[in-house]
């Protein structure tokens, strides 16, 4: 799925009365799998679409979108292998990357 | 991001329009370039992001924006509904590029034969004149049939687009060579052009050949070391 098409696939979520997160990769260091720019659409309802990685970080960054839904505050995050969350949420390539969650509203 | 920006983000793609989306981090506070104004800085770094198809986050007065270019999709134009065609689009449309055929044979350009991509019944010439291939264009010939084939070469020979692939053995080229030197086309020219057509992966199959196309497009656009086929006078590919 092109990043284009999570953009319209947001969009129609957030028509059908969805409760939408975007969270867009803003920053990679070392060999992140996706560029800067790509997205990941969630939903309070638990739907997804697209990617931020390669699947390594889409559960947590669900998990995190979720206060961002509740309180429309956006939040700056970063995974990557020196995180203290490496282990559990970490990169397996040993890239870093931050992405940048915002709620559709 | 409000519903509004979305839109009019939305809108902008419909329209084939480039633009920017600017977040500042982390706060969230948006702007769409060219349509919103920008203190000049971050106005050079949009049209930077746009020119070079790459987000990346820039530092204005210690504040850290993501500047997020919004081009339109790479095209591919298409001379030659056959059945290499019929392979072909659909896997294109799936690597992202806006795909049009191009084939005055109706019967071989149905809406039933590629689905959902545009059609052009126009000669070839006028099809790709009207079509305007752009650095962000490329243009693959399948028919086989000079009458066909050399006037798309023709127009997309005169024409800024990344990639210009036809299909045909080396005979089948070295004959289409001689053809473009009596239009005028030099070698320069006539070294932008694919042929035979496509990464060598020793394909047989209609499918195969499309894979093999398309892996050379996607080569061109990225600026890899494979897009320059080993003792060709291959051209200067660069990414777009």
């Amino acid at each position: 799925m092109s990043d284009e098409d999570v953009l319209a696939t947001a969009a129609a979520w957030a028509a059908e009365g969805e409760t939408v997160a975007l969270a867009t990769v803003v920053d990679t260091w070392g060999s992140s799998p996706r560029p800067a720019g790509s997205r990941l659409a969630v939903t309070a309802s638990g739907r997804m679409a697209g990617s931020v990685s390669g699947g390594c970080i889409e559960g947590a960054v669900a998990e995190a979108a979720r206060r961002t839904m509740e309180t429309g505050a956006p939040q700056l995050l970063d995974y990557g292998i020196s995180d203290e969350r490496a282990w559990e949420v970490g990169l397996a390539c040993g890239g870093k990357l931050q992405v940048f969650l915002e709620r559709l509203a | 991001m409000t519903p509004a920006l979305l839109a009019r983000l939305q809108e902008a793609q419909a329209a084939k329009r480039p633009v920017a989306l600017l977040t500042r981090l982390p706060d969230g506070e948006q702007r769409l370039w060219p349509e919103d104004d920008l203190p000049a800085p971050l106005a050079e770094a949009a049209d930077a992001a746009l020119r070079d198809d790459e987000a990346g986050a820039v530092v204005l007065d210690g504040e850290k924006w993501f500047v997020h270019p919004h081009n339109p999709p790479v095209r591919l134009i298409v001379v030659g509904a056959v059945h290499v065609a019929q392979a072909l689009v659909p896997m294109a449309v799936l690597l992202g590029l806006a795909v049009t055929v191009v084939d005055p044979r109706r019967a071989f350009a149905t809406p039933d034969r590629f689905p959902g991509v545009s059609l052009s019944f126009d000669w070839p010439d006028e099809a790709l004149a009207a079509l305007a291939p752009d650095a962000r264009s490329a243009v693959v010939t399948l028919t086989h049939d000079p009458k066909l084939d050399d006037p798309a070469l023709d127009v997309a020979l005169r024409s800024p687009c990344f990639y210009i692939g036809a299909l045909g053995s080396r005979r089948t080229h070295a004959k289409r060579v001689a053809r473009l030197q009596e239009l005028g086309h030099g070698d320069g020219a006539i070294a932008r052009i694919r042929a035979p057509v496509g990464l060598d992966i020793a394909a047989v199959t209609a499918p195969e050949i499309a894979l093999s196309v398309l892996a050379e497009v996607v080569a061109a656009r990225r600026g890899a070391a494979l897009a320059r086929r080993a003792g060709a006078a291959a051209p200067v590919t660069e990414a777009v």
